[in-house]
């Protein structure tokens, strides 16, 4: 066995001239909870979308357990069953209900019989507290239940590890809370999380861990205590000082 | 300022045929050319019998024919496009390099072109029967704008659908079935309405394969009374009733898409 559950070694992606991503080296334990924070264009998504290789990396390499991400030889479909990803925009399937956007990959992917996945769907559902909207479709769900859905989908491939790329940037203050809280179960629940967002009160409720990233690097790594409280390094400190 | 607000909002679409929403009063351009040619339809065979009537009960035939020849070339067409359009977004070179291929020549040879070439000059390696070719040059035709409506229509599909499909393990191909095509048809509706209306305009070229459609059976009616005004005036006044008609259920099928929302 893999001793951690996330590794990502010497990650390095580049978009043309532009190096998003240099030499990023980061390892994430069996239920751990990680923050990634940063400026914008400082490669934290970028880092977040290679782990499931929405993006390939330029040299480096990353592993999910024992599965090598990056190797080409790998079945990157399996890997990514195990990966659930939440994005910034939700991306709900806008034709489909909030259930179907849930029954949609298990049936498809894991050829789970309807009946089966329809009850998965509606479990996961009221686990995220709207099982009054299964026959909704995304168009007519808050920005706050679209996302709430969103985590339910990704739930529903019941994967071991879950990435969560700026959930909350595009809500309304208001419905902030309510993703938050279903993400504060999930990580009470052991989920390894890793988590690309500014929300200071969900780290110091549930991260384990907060990296700071610049310009494609990661330039600092430590308990939300450490970097919130006493950052090591000036660009840290200036960072937050922007935005508390 | 008040002036400014009275100004109707334009939409440009290839139906000018199509009712703007700002046109809701009962004497609208499309209420006064439908119910207008409607009622000239209408008059005319009552106020003199010979000849409109007799022109009236002789091209009915023709209607049918041209509906046949439309329904028909759209259903294909519809089939070749979204392969035509999914191929022109395929990733393997030679399959994209046709479909472009493909889009590119067809769009610059004239429908009539293409229908005396199929029926004609291939006739000369095989003979197909003339219906057969007049839906074979529309299905031909028409594929590649058809091809374009869905490539565009697919692209309009927001990126995010298919990195959420991916991020699920879903395959490209399960996703682009599952959930990049079914959207693009709620998306591609309205272009496709017109597009449906401009192939029935379109399919009275096939008169000059004599297949016996609206325009040919007027035609023939022409051509042995000598009464060409009465004949492309009944013909003219068929069509326009048709498309018009089309055109505003296109309308309506574009507003209730709006009111469901983005998708």
């Amino acid at each position: 066995m893999a001793e951690y559950r996330i590794q990502i070694k010497d990650a390095c992606k580049n978009f043309g001239d532009v190096q998003a991503l240099r030499n990023a080296n980061l390892n994430i334990a069996k239920g751990e909870v990680v923050l990634v924070i940063g400026p914008s264009g400082s490669g934290k998504s970028t880092m977040l979308r290679c782990i499931n290789k929405l993006e390939t990396l330029s040299s480096g390499n990353i592993w999910i357990d024992d599965d090598c991400v990056t190797d080409p030889k790998s079945d990157i479909r399996k890997i990514r069953e195990d990966v659930g990803m939440v994005f910034q925009n939700f991306n709900l399937f806008a034709h489909l209900t909030a259930l179907k956007n849930i029954t949609l990959a298990l049936t498809t992917v894991k050829k789970t019989p309807k009946e089966e996945a329809e009850a998965a769907a509606k479990k996961l559902l009221a686990r995220v507290g709207l099982s009054d909207k299964e026959n909704v479709y995304p168009g007519q769900l808050s920005g706050g239940q679209q996302q709430r859905v969103a985590i339910a989908r990704a739930l529903a491939m019941n994967p071991r590890v879950m990435l969560f790329d700026e959930p909350t940037s595009a809500l309304d203050p208001e419905m902030i809370k309510e993703v938050l809280d279903v993400m504060l179960d999930l990580a009470k629940e052991g989920m390894t999380m890793m988590v690309v967002s500014h929300e200071m009160g969900f780290a110091k409720a549930a991260a384990d861990k907060v990296v700071f990233m610049d310009e494609g690097e990661i330039i600092e790594t430590g308990t939300p205590l450490e970097v919130f409280n006493s950052p090591k390094e000036e660009r840290t400190k200036t960072f937050l000082q922007h935005i508390l | 300022m008040a002036e400014i607000d009275k100004v109707p909002r334009i939409e440009i679409t290839d139906g000018a045929l199509i009712p703007d929403d700002a046109e809701k009063s009962i004497f609208s351009a499309w209420n006064i050319s439908f119910f207008g040619a409607l009622l000239i339809l209408i008059i005319l065979p009552i106020a003199s019998p010979d000849p409109f009537l007799e022109i009236l009960l002789f091209v009915p035939d023709g209607v049918v024919t041209t509906f046949q020849v439309t329904i028909l070339s759209i259903i294909f067409s519809l089939v070749v496009g979204l392969f035509a359009g999914l191929g022109r977004l395929s990733r393997v070179k030679v399959v994209n390099r046709i479909a472009t291929i493909y889009v590119e020549v067809v769009r610059g040879i004239p429908l009539l072109v293409q229908l005396f070439y199929i029926y004609y000059a291939l006739g000369k390696v095989v003979q197909l029967p003339r219906l057969t070719s007049a839906i074979i040059a529309m299905t031909f035709c028409y594929g590649a704008y058809m091809g374009e409506i869905f490539r565009a229509g697919i692209q309009s599909v927001p990126q995010g659908q298919m990195e959420a499909a991916l991020a699920l393990g879903m395959s490209r191909t399960q996703a682009i079935w599952t959930v990049i095509i079914p959207q693009t048809f709620r998306i591609i509706l309205p272009p496709v309405g017109n597009e449906f209306i401009a192939l029935l305009k379109d399919s009275s070229l096939v008169s000059i394969l004599a297949v016996s459609d609206l325009l040919r059976r007027g035609r023939e009616y022409a051509s042995t009374s000598f009464l060409y005004f009465e004949s492309y005036t009944v013909v003219a006044l068929i069509y326009l009733i048709i498309t018009l008609f089309l055109s505003k259920i296109v309308a309506n099928m574009e507003k209730r898409l709006k009111l469901h929302g983005r998708v």
